[in-house]
Formats: C-alpha cells, structure tokens, sequence
C-alpha cells in the first residue's frame, strides 16, 4: 500500500490497514422483501432528508456564485479613472432605479459607461460557459467549448472580410457585428447537414467542427495577407475580445437573445445527464437524442454567434468555467448549468474590470486576462482536487 | 405485455445481417429469460432490436402487437427498461443521482418522496448503500455494474432487458443478481430478458432459456430441462460437455479436451 497517493482523510488512525466500510449484501429473500416492502413515511423521510443534504452543497454553491457576480458588479461599476466606494455605488444604482437621482456626475459615470460594459460582460461569460457546458455534454468531450463548432472561425472570417475588404451585408454601425454573427451560423449548418448525411456521431460533429474552423482560417488569412497594417490591427484587437465601447442596446439585445436559449437549455439538464452514459442508454430512456443534439448545437450558436458579433473572442471562460465547478459539485448537469453560468459570469466581469483599473490608462483586452486569471485558478483546482472528475 | 419477433433480419450497415429469420415469442408470463450463445452471434443485437434501438432489416419486433418503429420514443422507455453491459461515461454523479436518472420518466421538475424511497431501495437491494454518495466513476466495475442494475430496477417497467449483467460480479453477486431477477419477474409479472456467459447459473434460475446459434439463429428456446443438452450445447459452442443433475437443473460440465 502506497501511502503516500492515498489522501489523508483516509489513511486510519492506527496505521492498520484501510477502513472498509461496512458492507452488508441482502439475501435474496431479504432483497425482495426492501423492494415489495410497503410505504413507510419514516423512509421516506429519512431518503428525503437524506437526499436534501447532498443537494445543499449545490445550491449553496450556486447561491454563492450569485452573491460573488452580484459584489464584483459592484466593484466593476465603482473602480475606473474616478474611484466610487462599494457602498457608495450600491447607493446611486439604488437612487437611479428609485429616480431620485443625487451625484450626476458619478451616476453618469455608472449608468451611462460602467453598467452596461459590466452587465456586457456578466451576459458573455454566463452564455460562454453555459455554451462550453452543453458543447462538453452533447459532444461527450472535455475538450469542447462553445468555439469547438467553428464559431469562432466563421464570425472571424466575418469581421475579416467587413474590416479588411470592407465587404458587409448591412451598412451602418452594427455591420462587423452582423457580418461576425451571420457567418458564425455557418459552421453550425455544415455541421448538421453533415451529421444528417453520416448520423450524428458526437465525434464526427467535432471532428468537422475543426476542418471547418482550419477552413475559414484558412481563407480570412488569404484576406489578411491583401490587407493594409491599420485594417489589420483594428481585426487584431477585435480577435482579441472587448467589451470598451458598449451601450444599453448592446446589452439589452444580447439579454434577449441569450436568455430564452439559455433556459431551453436549462431545461434539457436532465436529459445530458442520461447522454453522459451514451446515445444508446438516453434513447432507451426516451431521449430523441439528434433532436436533442442538434436543438442544443444550434441554441449555444445563437448565444456564442450573438455574444461573439459583440465581444470578439473571449477564450477560455467557456472551456474552464465549467470544469471548475465540475470539481466542486460534481457533473450533475441541473446544478452544474447554472452554477457554470455565474461563475463564468464572475470571471469575466473581475478580468475586466482588471484589465480596465489594473494599467490606467492603458486597458488590457479582456480576453487575455480571462486566460491570465482562469488558467492558473484551474490549475491549483485540478491539483487541489482529491476526487476523481474526469 | 407480449414481445413477439417475427421473421427478423437484422444487421450493421449493408453487411450480411447479423441476425437471420428470428422468430420468438415471450410475455409477461415468461418469467425470467436468459439468453446465451456465443460470443458475436447476435445476442445484442437482438435485445436492441426488441428496444428499438436498432432498425431491423425486414421483419419486426411487435409489443403487444404493434410494431416497436410505431412506437414513441417516451412510449418505449416506458414500457421497456434496458440496462447495457458497457457505459463509456465521464460522468461523476454520485451513485443515487445515477440511480435516479432510471426515474426520469416519473420525474417532473422536482422530484417526489416516491421516488426517492424506489431509488434508496433499489441502492439497498444491491447491497451498495455504503457507496452511495461516492462519485459514480470512483467504483469498480463490479460496483459501478450492481448501480446499473439498480437503475434499471427503478425504471420499474413491464419488460426489463440486460446485456450480461452478471460479467464483472463475484460468484455470489452472479448467482444473486440472477436470482433476484426470477423472483421479481415471477413476483411483479415482469418480462426480464438477460444475456448471460454462465450457463449453469442460467440454467438454475431461468424460466426459460434462449440458445442462439451461428449464423445468427435461434437453435433451441424452452425450459432449461428442454434446451440445456450435450447435442445442443456442441451446436452453439462447439464443446463437449456432460450434464448432472444440481438442484433439479441440468449443470454443464465442459470437458476441457474438446476445446
């Protein structure tokens, strides 16, 4: 017995060999005698009890997520080139919602510049990671994210071709984002066009996936060679993700979007969770697992193709958020979905505001912070973890 | 409920089907099956094509008459329980959300006391109610098999079907989970349909047996004193063997030159 891989709580007390539980295995007729046994409402209370203790620690973990993104709102909204204090920024969001308006200058700063980019951000890293969630349950692969579809590539090649070759579909000052979230929902098409060809094997789905994104690559960079260096360094910093520059309809657009898709995926929770054992095992429980799949494709497209057209590319959130909290509650989808949401929601809203106050007055894009603060934050996770999550 | 296959031919892709002109006919009244044969002659195959999870090149698969492709989805999970011998899951729930998920069609939005109590017993009938709360992924496979078994359990429908339920069980767990199986299917009116490898333990507890043989076809289906004999045994297996009586079952013992 190696002692030193086993983890502490294990090892007994006496140095003896380890502790098995107890374990007691019925006869037959005892067997049958639990199962045809008649309704007791002690048992049912003690199981209920019993099963209400384990789901705590979720809520709870959940409820602490929304009290985290709730005060790093807070703090977003009061850190920048004018400092407002925590409480003093609870007191104009409240004043400003009761119309009783006091300090114009600080609720100027807040509603009209602050607010918007935060709950920008909140709305990009709850949709991200609820799209890296689902993506890593329908594809049954830890490795897929919101991104794993060509998203990226198709939205890239989009505001490629609007910046460099100035060609868009729309005209005026939503035509990159239109140009970004019409060719995002190309991918996805293929995907599915393929997947109705050849079945929709989760592996076939991820592996056109990145034939599609090596594909569009492929032919923005033909449009990036052609270009002039300005047009390039504005594609640059787009790529690199942002929430500068956003105002109320921004958010208020991408709400409407991505909420109703995110609680269409909310309610599909139970039916990932018999996906995790295979189509086969979700069909024989009555799943319709392509209608499930393709359903579930196309709403994360919506949400990351809305949420991309605005923000650029903000990596990692969607792929990290939700292993995280798979390491602290488990991978039961109806707990791990919305606490994927706030936490991805939290880290987005802290590296921006980060890279916002951290340099003045130069900012640092969003998307490399994400990476700065998630990576190592997954890291001492994974090494901190004593279960077995993957 | 009746499970009649008629004339089915069935198979991968456009390769030689797997299964050729089965015809069978079982209900409630049958107890416990166990079908056994060797490995790749169909056995799978079969039991998914009585789930439907697997189109059938002619012939059908009738429920109570009606043909399974006419069924829903939802229809079918009601009716018919199905527990694979394989999961390749990354899932780490613990052992009694696993258990519940069998409950998912009984479930709406929050789950009831009824259900929960059906989860802890089938858990207890298992005897792994030590490991309830571990995660599922940290069990051996004979554990992480008893939890499937259990969630078929709960999933409490007329027509219970297990692809070798027993292959990773000690010999105790084997000849319990077997016997189980013919209790409650007795007790509860229940079709239970398995596959098994162990031939005595099948021919000790099931009501009825099902040999298949290469290519594909039904040789012998009846009780165990009927089907379980030298002849049949060299068809499907291509062994000799001499069979005693045990308990009253015919028990196969494989000469081991044959082999």
């Amino acid at each position: 017995m190696n002692w030193f891989i086993l983890p502490i709580e294990k090892r007994p007390a006496d140095g003896g060999p380890l502790n098995q539980d107890s374990i007691k295995e019925p006869t037959v007729k005892e067997a049958i005698a639990i199962w045809g046994a008649p309704t007791d409402e002690d048992e049912k209370r003690r199981v209920k009890e019993g099963y209400a203790r384990t789901s705590r620690t979720k809520i709870l973990f959940i409820v602490f997520g929304i009290i985290a993104l709730v005060v790093s709102l807070i703090v977003a909204v009061g850190l920048g080139p004018v400092t407002i204090g925590f409480f003093n920024s609870i007191q104009i969001l409240i004043d400003h919602i009761t119309g009783n308006i006091q300090d114009r200058t600080n609720d100027y700063f807040i509603w009209e510049g602050r607010l918007p980019r935060a709950l920008l951000g909140a709305l990009t890293g709850a949709g991200l990671a609820v799209g890296g969630c689902v993506m890593q349950s329908i594809l049954n692969n830890n490795l897929a994210d919101s991104y794993t579809t060509g998203i990226s590539a198709g939205a890239g090649f989009g505001a490629t071709i609007a910046f460099i070759a100035g060609i868009t579909l729309s005209t005026g000052a939503y035509a990159v984002v239109i140009n970004a979230f019409v060719f995002s929902l190309i991918p996805t098409l293929v995907i599915l066009g393929i997947s109705k060809l050849k079945g929709g094997s989760p592996l076939v789905m991820v592996m056109s996936g990145i034939a599609l994104m090596y594909f569009f690559n492929a032919v923005s960079s033909v449009f990036k060679i052609m270009a002039d260096p300005k047009d390039l360094a504005a594609l640059y910093a787009w790529q690199l993700g942002s929430l500068g520059n956003c105002q109320w309809p921004d958010v208020i657009l991408v709400f409407v979007v991505s909420i109703p898709c995110t609680l269409l995926l909310l309610f599909f929770t139970s039916r990932f969770n018999l996906l995790s054992f295979g189509d086969d095992y979700a069909k024989s429980m009555g799943v319709n697992v392509s209608f499930l799949r393709n359903t579930s494709l196309v709403a994360v497209t919506v949400i990351t193709a809305i949420l991309v057209s605005f923000t650029g590319l903000i990596g990692f959130v969607g792929l990290v958020a939700p292993h995280i909290c798979r390491i602290v509650i488990g991978s039961d989808n109806r707990y791990l979905l919305p606490a994927s949401a706030f936490v991805g929601a939290f880290l987005v809203v802290v590296a921006d505001t980060f890279g916002r106050v951290a340099f003045q007055p130069y900012e640092l894009q969003v998307g490399i912070i994400t990476a700065f603060i998630g990576a190592p934050l997954f890291l001492y996770l994974l090494l901190r973890s004593k279960k077995t999550v993957w | 409920m009746e499970v009649r296959v008629e004339s089915l031919f069935c198979g991968y892709g456009k390769e030689e089907p797997v299964l050729s002109d089965i015809n069978l006919e079982m209900s409630t009244d049958d107890g416990l099956i166990c079908i056994i044969g060797p490995n790749g002659v169909g056995k799978s195959t079969l039991i998914k094509c009585i789930d439907g999870l697997i189109q059938p090149q002619s012939g059908a698969v009738l429920l109570d008459g009606k043909d399974v492709r006419e069924y829903g989805r939802k229809e079918l999970a009601d009716r018919i329980g199905y527990v694979q011998s394989v999961y390749d899951t990354r899932s780490n729930m613990s052992v009694f959300e696993t258990v519940s998920m069998g409950r998912f069609n009984h479930m709406g939005w929050r789950v009831s006391a009824e259900d929960l109590q059906m989860v802890d017993r089938a858990i207890r009938v298992m005897g792994i109610q030590h490991l309830s709360e571990k995660s599922i992924n940290e069990l051996s496979a004979g554990q992480f098999q008893k939890a499937m078994i259990a969630r078929g359990l709960v999933q409490d429908t007329e027509v219970l079907i297990l692809d070798e339920p027993t292959s990773n069980l000690d010999i105790r767990s084997q000849v319990f989970v077997t016997s189980l199986l013919k209790n409650m299917a007795n007790v509860e009116k229940k079709l239970i349909i398995m596959i098994s490898h162990d031939v005595n333990i099948a021919s000790k507890m099931a009501d009825k047996i099902l040999i298949l043989a290469r290519p594909g076809r039904v040789l012998a289906f009846g009780t165990p004193e009927e089907v379980i004999t030298e002849s049949n045994i060299m068809e499907a297996y291509g062994v000799e063997c001499d069979i005693t009586d045990h308990e009253g079952r015919p028990n196969i013992l494989i000469r081991s030159d044959s082999v």
